[in-house]
């Protein structure tokens, strides 16, 4: 059978772009914006002129790029938490209560820690990862010793999450002095803010660094997944956990520990919001959905951490630029609308990618049969 | 072999002539004929790979023939659907049975073509006419059962009977025998005699050459795309064939000297587990396996074999008993344990046990070995060091595709992903194999490989665990054959001395002896 090799080597770029789950992910990108354009026209609104501002709204001036870079950066973090769970055969739907955890460990810490910058914003980070990575624990231990299904433990831990925060943002030591129903700001040494003013006046007077923080982690994740024992051994629970035990690898074990490390990402999801965007804590009126949003994401960068980088770009645009969109008397709602229907597609994707292929395959064939 | 025969030469209903099936610039096929008379049973022998399914498909209207013609009861014609081929009156029954398990036999057999009465389904007429099916063709169903509480065998009759309801006289039957029991391969044989006696002709896809010889008229061999040739299975034995098939000759005597046997390396006593329904299956199970000697167990499926290799392997907790490998005590310790304690074993299941079909081949081929100091170091893989590892094993063990180092396990042929669990098995060096089914749908040379590795192991006075629901292998390769019975060892024979019978009659829980 030395003609199956030719054929082996024989994957062109064509075909490995059709095997690929990009090209299916950038259609329903576009399948999304054009239900969207005919949404906005049966509603009355220049589709043409909502678009333009939606991307002079983000890519107009520096500022904006950065402002859409800062809104990015806590669902780059929510989004690889999801996506690091589905690679490891879980599904963290509880990112939501992580992150909410996430960014009361770091609000506590940098209200009340009096520390330099370059121990406070790193100090801060690993508090809301450990928040966030034991939040999640709790969970997993209820999913090995108790066979509870981590779907319904996370949805109830969310609201936990939800009420607990809503209870620490009241303690008056928490609180904020005078009016408004929030925490008191962190200190300054622990904001992720560019403090240069040469740089500000680029940039805008909010840029935030934290977008490092999430690159970061998005890098570290795909190094653990791809390269290191610990991935190994995740993946191969995640994908057949018994031949992961017949392998000897103890699947309980490796499930807590993904469970957990999905945890600490969105717990520093939280961080990075409060710390580059936030500043503190505002009570809750619903949940604020940044986990939810990390689902989107995950999926839109095909569970893949770098993916799930530009991914988050993505969507953080589309949230900045759908608060500007009044301005054209839009609502920045048609944003979610877009978001959904891409999550659609990309979830039927399949259908596509099936479709595409055969008819491909078909006409590889009819020209297999003219030579 | 005495069976008889029903050939009507001068009726050929299925004739493929010079059929050239290219996939890009790989030839699947390369100029193959075959003709099948009514009555015939036609077999078609290659090794994994050697393009019997691709023909198969052809004939049954999934693929397009490149070049070459098809014709049909002498009427040229053009398949291009398999509903084209249905309405040719070709059928198939595929390896992997196609039928939905809560639906009753009825229920699969008329599945999208039901008779109706008005606007409900005519199940009445409908059963009536499988049961008039069945008894027909000697296929015995129940046409009220549910398909998830029958045997394979029977799903197997369901599959058939689907085919015959649909008016079918030309019967492809792909690897029919591959999740039989040796009782059940007898059956089938007899049916596919009821069934040429009635005119319909068989052809019959498959590399196990015995059952050529008990069932087939003619047969075709194809190697590496390319028609060999056809012959009169009267008038050959299994070596020709096998030469045939694999393009030199195969041995298929294994050469095995004389050896005693050494100490012991597995002691199994008094053993009980339960099976995945919490029902008492190893009822006080007794297994001795001593270094430098292949123990093979025979049995039933179902007989508690699959708990046995489960609970000696980690994979399942027993309730009570002892297992001791080299003395030392392993009864409920981990997978990982049992492994470092010398234990490694080929899994039944090789989708669910043996592989990650996601991973990568050369990842498969790491799965206990990915944390030793070859492969890793401070947690860190060495990627290149797994790469050079799998291109190696991936050579010596003729995985096929070659270079399928970084594609995913799921991808490769059955046979092949058995390759890859063996080639890292026996990588593994271990003190115990235990092997089940490890021929399991592979080609006569890739079996002949593994038997001469088993027989390797022993040689070097290792010890060997053979579970195989294939008694020719149990009984080639075993010095000591042992009876599974009802979760108990119910009889024990020597190798050399095993009679086929005699075995049988154990296996089904008749005349123990120890």
């Amino acid at each position: 059978m030395s003609n199956t090799k030719a054929k082996d080597s024989k994957s062109s770029f064509g075909a490995k772009v059709l095997h690929g789950n990009l090209l299916y992910t950038l259609i329903s990108i576009a399948v999304g914006f054009i239900v969207g354009a005919i949404l906005l026209q049966a509603a009355g609104i220049s589709a043409g002129e909502a678009y333009g501002k939606l991307i002079t709204g983000t890519l107009g001036k520096p500022k904006f790029i950065v402002w859409s870079i800062v809104y990015a950066s806590p669902i780059i973090l929510t989004g690889l938490s999801v996506a690091f769970s589905f690679q490891t055969g879980v599904f963290n739907i509880g990112a939501e209560g992580q992150y909410v955890v996430g960014t009361l460990a770091a609000c506590i810490v940098g209200v009340f820690v009096k520390v330099p910058a370059v121990i406070h914003v790193p100090l801060c980070l690993i508090a809301a990862a450990l928040a966030g990575g034991l939040w999640s624990m709790v969970v997993a231990v209820l999913k090995v010793k108790r066979g509870i299904n981590e779907v319904l433990s996370f949805i109830m831990f969310n609201w936990i999450a939800y009420y607990l925060s809503n209870y620490i943002v009241n303690i008056p030591a928490v609180h904020k002095e005078g009016n408004g129903e929030a925490t008191k700001d962190i200190l300054d040494s622990a904001k992720m803010l560019v403090t240069s003013e040469s740089l500000q006046d680029v940039l805008g007077s909010g840029a935030s660094y934290n977008i490092f923080v999430a690159v970061l982690a998005a890098i570290v994740i795909a190094f653990i997944l791809n390269r290191t024992t610990l991935g190994y051994k995740l993946k191969a629970v995640g994908f057949n956990r018994h031949a992961a035990e017949y392998g000897g690898i103890s699947a309980n074990k490796e499930i807590m520990t993904a469970m957990s490390i999905s945890g600490a990402l969105a717990g520093m999801g939280g961080a990075c919001q409060l710390m580059g965007m936030g500043m503190r804590i505002s009570q809750f009126s619903s949940q604020e959905g940044f986990g939810f949003q990390g689902i989107t994401v995950a999926l839109i960068g095909s569970t893949n951490p770098i993916g799930c980088i530009f991914a988050g770009l993505f969507y953080g645009a589309m949230k900045y630029g759908g608060t500007k969109l009044s301005l054209v008397n839009a609502p920045s709602e048609i944003v979610d609308i877009i978001m959904g229907t891409i999550i659609f597609f990309i979830a039927i994707s399949h259908v596509f990618k099936r479709l595409l292929l055969s008819h491909t395959g078909k006409k590889a064939k009819s020209e297999g049969g003219t030579k | 072999m005495g069976r008889e025969s029903h050939v009507d030469l001068s009726k050929t209903v299925i004739a493929m002539h010079d059929i050239v099936k290219k996939f890009g610039d790989f030839v699947a096929n390369d100029g193959i004929n075959l003709t099948v008379h009514k009555g015939e049973v036609h077999a078609i022998l290659g090794e994994n790979g050697a393009g019997k399914s691709t023909l198969m498909n052809v004939l049954y209207g999934l693929y397009h023939p490149t070049s070459g013609y098809i014709e049909v009861n002498e009427n040229k014609v053009s398949i291009d659907s398999p509903e084209k081929a249905i309405e040719l009156g070709i059928g198939m029954v595929h390896q992997h049975f196609m039928l939905v398990q809560p639906f009753t036999v009825t229920e699969n057999i008329i599945l999208g073509m039901e008779p109706v009465k008005g606007l409900s389904v005519d199940l009445k007429s409908a059963r009536e006419q499988v049961i008039e099916l069945s008894q027909r063709y000697g296929l015995q169903v129940d046409p009220d059962a549910k398909i998830e509480d029958i045997s394979v065998g029977m799903q197997q009759r369901v599959e058939i009977l689907k085919v015959l309801y649909r008016g079918a006289d030309i019967l492809i039957l792909d690897e029919p025998t591959a999740s039989l029991t040796p009782q059940e391969i007898g059956e089938l044989i007899e049916i596919i005699g009821h069934l040429t006696k009635d005119g319909k002709s068989i052809i019959l896809i498959t590399h196990k050459l015995k059952e050529i010889k008990a069932s087939a008229d003619y047969c075709t061999i194809i190697r590496q795309g390319k028609y060999i040739q056809t012959v009169d299975v009267s008038e050959v034995n299994e070596d020709q064939l096998a030469a045939m098939m694999v393009g030199r000759d195969v041995t298929f005597k294994v050469d095995k000297k004389e050896q005693k046997p050494g100490e012991e390396a597995l002691v199994v006593k008094n053993l009980h587990g339960k099976d995945y329904r919490n029902v008492e299956i190893l009822k006080g199970l007794d297994l001795t396996v001593r270094r430098g000697e292949i123990v093979g167990l025979a049995g039933v499926d179902g007989n508690g074999q699959t708990e046995l290799v489960e609970i000696i392997t980690g994979l399942r907790k027993g309730t009570e008993g002892s297992i001791q490998i080299h003395g030392k005590e392993v009864f409920g310790a981990t997978p990982r344990e049992i492994f470092d304690a010398g234990i490694t074993s080929i899994p039944a299941d090789r989708q669910k046990h043996g592989l990650v079909l996601e991973f990568s081949v050369a990842d498969n081929l790491i799965l206990q070995n990915f944390g030793e100091e070859e492969f890793s170091k401070h947690g860190i893989l060495k990627r290149d060091a797994i790469q050079k590892k799998a291109t190696e094993l991936i050579d010596k063990f003729d995985i096929r595709p070659r270079e399928s180092e970084n594609k995913p396990a799921g991808q490769l042929s059955g046979g092949n992903q058995q390759k890859v669990i063996i080639a890292r098995e026996i990588t593994n060096d271990s003190e115990l194999l235990i092997a089940v089914n490890p021929t399991r749908g592979l080609d006569v040379g890739a079996i002949e490989y593994v038997h001469k590795y088993l027989v390797e192991q022993r040689n070097k006075g290792k010890a060997v665990l053979l579970v195989s629901f294939e008694l020719d292998e149990v009984m080639s390769l075993s010095d000591e054959i042992k009876v599974i019975f009802d979760g108990k060892i119910v009889g024990s024979v020597p190798g050399k001395d095993a009679d086929e019978n005699e075995l049988g009659l154990m296996m089904a829980g008749g005349g123990a002896h120890e």
